[in-house]
C-alpha cells in the first residue's frame, strides 16, 4: 500500500507541474502588472517602472519567468509579489489556515448530516420524510452560494439585533482584538465561524445526501441484505451491520472528488463573510494581476486536492476489500 | 370430436389468436380476446422516454414554469415599457405594479433588469451545455472508442483540467476576457468539456463491451456505421441528462463568477451581478435582493428536476416487481 | 378438495401454505404474481416447484419466509408448524428465518456481504439464534464448510466472498442455510446463474445439507432435469397458480396437463430417440389484468371454448395424490409431448383431438 502512496504521488507530480504551467500562461496574458503603477498621480518615473518591471521579472521572456518560479520553488521562494512588502510564502500559509478551518469543519458537518439524512430517506423510502428531505435536497442543490451566504449573514444580524448582544460575527474571520484569555478567543473565533460553516456546509450536505440516499437503496435492495434477513438478523442489526457498513463505502470518493467544488464555494463564503482567508487572497491577486501569488494559491489548494484524493482512495481501500493495492 | 377452431395456433407471441366465431366466443370477441398474451403495443424508443418523461409530474411541471421563465426573459423582456438602463424617476420604490420588482437607488426598473439579467445567465449556460457538452462527447467517444495510447493521451489532458480548481481558473480567465458574455461562457465550457468527457468514455466503453457492438463487427460494419448507428443512439441519453444538469451548473457557476466581479460586468448584467449589486441593501431594500435570488434557484430547481425526469426516462431501473 | 384441508393435514406436515395470493400494486395496474396457491410439505421430504419464470414460484417462497418488499398484498394463510407466519411479527418472523426455515438465493455473486469474512457470515448466522461466543461459532462455521466440500476450510473462512469462485460462494450460502438445523431449507433457483460443471456438486451439497439437518427442502426451479432424480413430489407452477402436482413418478411419467407435457418435450433426452425438441409455442400470459379461463389456452394444442371462459380447477383423476388442472385432463394422459407439441418439423404425429400443423421457428 506504501508503494502504491508512494507511485501515485510521482505521477501526481507531472500532472501538478504541467497544471502550474497552464494556469501561468493563462495569468501571465493577464492586464499588466504595471498598470496600477502607471496610473499613479504623480506618474512615477521610467527608473521607478523599470526597477519594478526587473523585480518582477517582466524583463524576461515568459518561458524564463515560468521556469525561474519553478526552480524557485526548491529554493521556498514563491516569487515577487506586486505588494513589494509581501512575502508569499508566509502570507499563503496564514491565509490557508484560516481557510482549511472553515473547509473541514463544513466538510464533518456536512458528511454527518448527509449520512444521517440520506439514510433516513432510503429507509424510508417514498414517506413523507423522504419527500421533504429530497425536495430540500434539491433547492440547496439549486440555490446559490453567495445568495445563501448573504442570507444566513442577515439572518445572523437580525439574530444578533433580537438577543442585543453579537453573538453570531458576520464580518471577518476573527476580532482583532480579543480579552480575557484563551478562552475567550476560542469563543471568539467559533462565534465568526458559525454561520460561514453552516453556508458552506449545507451546500455540499444537499448533493451528498443524495447520494449516500442512492447508495443506502442499493444496498438495501441488494440479495446480501436479503440473505442477512433471511439468516434471522433482526431489521436494525441487518441495517446498521450490513447495508449502513457497506453504503458508506462510496461517499469516501465522492467527498474527495468534490473538495474542489468545496474550495470554491469556501472562496464565494469567505467573499460574503469578509475573511481574510485564501479566497480574498487569491480574488485580490486576480483584481491585481498579482501572477505569483495566483500561482502560490494554485499550487497549494491542487496539492491539496491530490492528497486528498489519494487519501481517499486509500480508506477505499481499507473499507472495501474487494479493493487492493499492489 | 368438434373442429379444434384453434388448430393453426401461430407460434410468434405478438400476433393475436383468431377470435372465434361462435358460442361463448363471441362475449369475447374484441380487446378482451387479445389481452390473452403479451399484447403491449410495440413502441419506439423515442416514444418509450416521452411516455416516461410525461409520468414524472415534477419534471412535467418544471418544464412548464421553465418554458414560461424563458418566454418571460425573451419575450416579455422585448415588450416590457422601461428599458434594462432606463433611468425612470421612482428611486429606490418597493415592488408596486408600476415596477413589479421595484427600483433601485438610481431609478432603473428591476424588472426588466431581472429579465435581461435571465437572458444573460440563461444565454450563457446553454451555451457552456452546448460547447462542453459537443466537445466532451467527442474527446471522450473518440478515447473510450480507440482506446490505447490516444485513451491515454486525451484522458491525461482531461484530467490535467480536472485538477485545476474550476472557480479560479475562471475567475483568472473571466478577468481577462473583460466580460464579453460568450467569452464566459468559452471560458466556462472550456473547464466543464472535461468532466463530460468522463461521462462520455465511460459510455462508449460500457457499450462497446456489449454484444451487438460485436456483433455489427463481426459482420464487418465500419468503424463510422458503428459510432452513428450504434454508439450515439445509445449514448444519447446520458448525454442529454448531462447536458441537462450541465446547464443548471453553469447557471451557478455563471451567477457566482459575475458575483465576484469576474463574470458579466456593468453596464451589461447578469443575474449574479444584480445579487453582488444588492448585497449591502437586503435590509433596506429587499426586493433588490430577493427577486434575482429567486430567479436563479427557479431556473436551477427546475432544470435539475427536468434531468431527473429526463433520467428516469431514458434508464428506466424502475422498481417492477418480478414474479 | 383441496391438499391443505385440515383433514389431511397430519402431524407430519412442517409447512402448510394455503390459498396464498401476492399482488403488487405497479404502474400498470395489480400484478397477480400469485392466485391462490396451496400444498404441505412433510418432514424430511424433497418437494420440487417448477415454473417459468414469472409463474410465481420465487415469490411464493418469499411469501413464506416474509421477505417481500412493504409494496406486497398478501392473503391466505402460511403455517409453519402450525404457526400463521403471515400474521407473525417481525421479531417472531426472525425467530423462524435461519433457524425454523432457511433459504438459498438464486445469484452466489450477489447474495454474500463484499465486505465481511465468509467465516464471519457464517458464524453471524448461528449467533442470531444461539447464545455462543464468536470463537465457537467461528469453529462451527469453519465445520460447516468442511461438510459442503470446501477445501482449506480453516483458511477459506478467513476470505472474502470476491476471493471464491461462484460454485464455491453457492456452498458458502447452503452452509449458512444448515447453519441451525433449519426444519426447512428452500433453494430458489439455486443452480441456475452457475457453471453447468459445478450444477450437479451444488445439488449433491444441497442434498448433504438435507440429510444433515433432516430438515425438508422446497426445490425451486424452471429446469426439470434439476428436480429430476432430487424431488419426492413436485408442484408445476404457471401465471402464479398451481396446475399440476404429485409424485415424482407421476408427473414425469403420467402428467395430466398439457403444460407439463410441453414442459418434458423441451428437455432433450437421451432414452428416448427424436429429432428434434418440442417447444411450446408462446409465451405466458401477463399477469397485469389477467381474463378469465385457463391461462394456458392461448398456447395449448387442445383449447376449446371452454378453456376462455372457466378457469379449470385442480382436480385429481384416479389417483388423489395427483392433481392436474385442465378441462382435459384425461386426454393428456398416456400422450407423449411430440404427440401434442409440433416439433420443428411440420410432420408431427395428429393427435386424436384437434392438432396442430403450425409451424414453429
Amino acid at each position: 500500500m506504501l508503494a502504491y502512496a508512494l507511485r501515485r504521488l510521482l505521477i501526481s507530480v507531472p500532472i501538478l507541474i504541467a497544471s502550474t504551467f497552464v494556469v501561468f500562461i493563462l495569468s501571465s496574458l493577464a492586464k499588466n502588472p504595471l498598470n496600477a503603477l502607471k496610473a499613479k498621480n504623480p506618474p512615477p518615473s521610467p527608473r521607478v517602472l523599470q526597477l519594478e518591471a526587473e523585480r518582477l521579472r517582466l524583463d524576461h521572456p515568459l518561458m524564463e519567468r515560468y521556469w525561474l518560479w519553478l526552480t524557485g520553488l526548491f529554493r521556498g521562494d514563491f516569487g515577487p509579489s506586486v505588494q513589494s512588502t509581501m512575502n508569499i510564502g508566509d502570507e499563503v500559509v496564514s491565509r490557508f489556515a484560516v481557510t482549511f478551518r472553515l473547509i473541514f469543519l463544513a466538510m464533518l458537518i456536512a458528511l454527518i448530516l448527509a449520512v444521517v439524512v440520506g439514510v433516513v430517506s432510503a429507509v424510508k423510502q417514498y414517506s413523507g420524510l423522504d419527500y421533504t428531505f429530497t425536495f430540500t435536497g434539491f433547492l440547496f442543490l439549486a440555490m446559490p452560494s453567495f445568495w445563501f451566504a448573504i442570507l444566513l449573514k442577515e439572518a445572523g444580524i437580525s439574530f444578533n439585533n433580537a438577543v442585543g448582544e453579537t453573538v453570531l460575527y458576520t464580518i471577518g474571520d476573527s476580532s482583532v482584538y480579543v480579552t480575557g484569555g484563551l478562552w475567550a478567543e476560542v469563543a471568539d473565533t467559533l462565534g465568526h465561524m458559525i454561520l460561514p460553516t453552516i453556508s458552506l456546509a449545507l451546500l455540499s450536505f444537499a448533493a451528498w445526501s443524495r447520494f449516500q440516499r442512492a447508495s443506502m437503496l442499493e444496498v438495501l435492495n441488494s440479495d446480501y441484505v436479503r440473505l442477512a434477513r433471511a439468516k434471522g438478523l433482526r431489521r436494525g442489526k441487518v441495517m446498521r451491520k450490513h447495508a449502513l457498513r457497506t453504503a458508506l463505502i462510496p461517499l469516501t470518493t465522492v467527498t474527495a472528488l468534490d473538495l474542489g467544488a468545496i474550495i470554491s464555494g469556501a472562496i464565494v463564503t469567505e467573499d460574503v463573510f469578509q475573511w481574510r482567508g485564501a479566497g480574498s487572497f487569491l480574488l485580490d491577486a486576480i483584481r491585481g494581476s498579482d501572477v505569483y501569488v495566483i500561482m502560490a494559491w494554485l499550487l497549494v489548494s491542487a496539492t491539496f486536492i491530490i492528497l486528498f484524493n489519494l487519501i481517499a482512495d486509500l480508506l477505499y481501500g481499507v473499507l472495501d476489500p474487494r479493493i487492493r493495492y499492489a | 370430436m368438434p373442429d379444434n377452431p384453434k388448430s393453426d395456433i401461430d407460434p410468434s407471441p405478438p400476433q393475436v389468436p383468431e377470435t372465434k366465431a361462435s358460442g361463448a366466443g363471441e362475449t369475447l370477441a374484441g380487446p378482451a380476446r387479445t389481452e390473452r398474451e403479451f399484447t403491449v403495443a410495440q413502441r419506439s424508443q423515442a416514444q418509450l422516454v416521452l411516455r416516461r418523461f410525461l409520468q414524472h409530474r415534477l419534471a412535467v411541471a418544471s418544464l412548464i414554469v421553465l418554458t414560461a421563465i424563458v418566454l418571460l426573459a425573451f419575450v416579455g423582456g422585448a415588450l416590457w415599457k422601461y428599458d434594462v438602463g432606463q433611468f425612470t424617476p421612482d428611486e429606490s420604490q418597493a415592488p408596486s405594479w408600476e415596477h413589479p420588482f421595484g427600483t433601485d437607488q438610481t431609478g432603473r426598473d428591476m424588472f426588466a433588469q431581472v429579465l435581461r439579467g435571465t437572458q444573460i445567465s440563461i444565454g450563457i449556460a446553454v451555451l457552456v451545455a452546448l460547447f462542453a457538452t459537443i466537445v466532451g462527447t467527442i474527446w471522450g467517444a473518440v478515447a473510450g472508442f480507440y482506446r490505447g495510447w490516444l485513451d491515454t493521451a486525451m484522458m491525461r489532458i482531461a484530467d490535467l483540467v480536472l485538477t485545476l480548481p474550476l472557480l479560479a481558473v475562471a475567475a483568472v480567465l473571466g478577468h481577462n476576457v473583460g466580460g464579453t458574455w460568450w467569452l464566459i461562457a468559452v471560458v466556462i465550457a472550456g473547464l466543464y468539456w472535461a468532466y463530460v468527457s468522463r461521462v462520455a468514455r465511460g459510455v462508449v466503453l460500457s457499450l462497446r463491451e456489449k454484444e451487438f457492438i460485436e456483433a455489427s463487427k463481426a459482420l464487418g460494419a465500419s468503424d463510422a456505421r458503428i459510432i452513428f448507428k450504434h454508439l450515439v443512439p445509445n449514448a444519447l441519453g446520458s448525454v442529454i441528462v448531462n447536458a441537462t444538469i450541465l446547464v443548471a451548473i453553469a447557471i451557478l457557476l455563471e451567477t457566482a463568477l459575475s458575483y465576484l466581479g469576474f463574470g458579466v460586468v456593468p453596464p451589461d448584467t447578469s443575474l449574479g451581478l444584480l445579487v453582488s449589486q444588492a448585497k449591502t441593501a437586503v435590509s433596506t431594500r429587499p426586493w433588490l435582493f430577493y427577486f434575482p435570488g429567486l430567479f436563479i434557484i427557479l431556473i436551477a430547481l427546475t432544470i435539475n428536476f427536468i434531468g431527473d425526469g429526463l433520467r428516469d426516462a431514458f434508464d428506466p431501473q424502475q422498481t417492477k416487481v418480478r414474479a | 378438495m383441496t391438499p391443505t384441508d385440515p383433514t389431511t393435514a397430519t402431524a407430519d406436515t412442517v409447512l402448510e401454505v394455503a390459498d396464498l395470493t401476492v399482488q403488487f400494486p405497479t404502474d400498470d395496474g395489480l400484478v397477480q404474481a400469485v392466485r391462490g396457491v396451496n400444498y404441505e410439505l412433510r418432514r424430511g421430504e424433497v418437494l420440487g416447484i417448477v415454473g417459468e419464470s414469472g409463474s410465481g414460484k420465487s415469490v411464493t417462497s418469499l411469501a413464506v419466509m416474509g421477505l417481500l418488499p412493504g409494496s406486497a398484498q398478501l392473503s391466505g394463510s402460511v403455517r409453519f408448524r402450525g404457526n400463521e407466519l403471515l400474521e407473525s411479527t417481525d421479531k417472531e418472523l426472525s425467530r423462524v428465518r435461519g433457524q425454523g426455515i432457511s433459504m438459498v438465493f438464486q445469484d452466489p455473486m450477489t447474495s454474500l456481504n463484499p465486505v465481511y469474512t465468509i467465516g464471519d457470515q457464517i458464524a453471524e448466522a448461528i449467533m442470531a439464534h444461539h447464545d455462543i461466543r464468536k470463537d465457537a461459532a467461528r469453529r462451527q462455521a469453519v465445520e460447516l464448510l468442511d461438510l459442503v466440500h470446501i477445501p482449506h476450510p480453516e483458511q477459506r473462512a478467513k476470505s472474502y466472498p470476491h476471493e471464491l469462485s461462484g460454485g464455491m460462494r453457492q456452498r458458502v450460502v447452503i452452509a449458512i442455510a444448515m447453519a441451525n438445523r433449519p426444519d426447512i431449507i428452500i433453494a430458489d433457483e439455486p443452480t441456475t446463474a452457475l457453471d453447468v460443471t459445478v450444477q450437479a456438486q451444488i445439488l449433491e451439497s444441497l442434498r448433504t445439507a438435507q440429510k444433515e439437518t433432516g430438515a425438508a427442502m422446497i426445490l425451486i426451479t424452471h429446469d426439470l432435469g434439476v428436480i429430476a432424480g432430487q424431488a419426492d413430489r413436485v408442484l408445476v407452477m404457471y401465471a402464479g397458480k398451481v396446475v399440476e402436482s404429485g409424485s415424482a413418478d407421476d408427473v414425469f411419467y403420467r402428467p395430466r396437463m398439457p403444460y407439463t407435457l410441453g414442459l418434458l418435450g423441451s428437455l432433450p433426452r437421451l432414452d428416448v430417440k427424436t429429432d428434434r425438441l418440442t417447444p411450446i409455442a408462446g409465451s405466458p400470459p401477463s399477469v397485469v389484468n389477467m381474463p378469465p379461463g385457463c391461462p394456458f389456452s392461448p398456447r395449448c394444442p387442445l383449447a376449446e371454448e371452454i378453456c376462455d371462459t372457466e378457469e379449470p380447477p385442480l382436480e385429481a383423476g384416479s389417483d388423489p395424490d395427483h392433481l392436474g388442472a385442465c378441462h382435459f385432463a384425461y386426454r393428456v394422459e398416456g400422450h407423449d409431448p411430440t404427440e401434442l407439441f409440433s416439433t420443428a418439423a411440420s410432420d408431427a404425429t395428429p393427435l386424436p383431438a384437434g392438432t396442430n400443423d403450425g409451424e414453429v421457428r
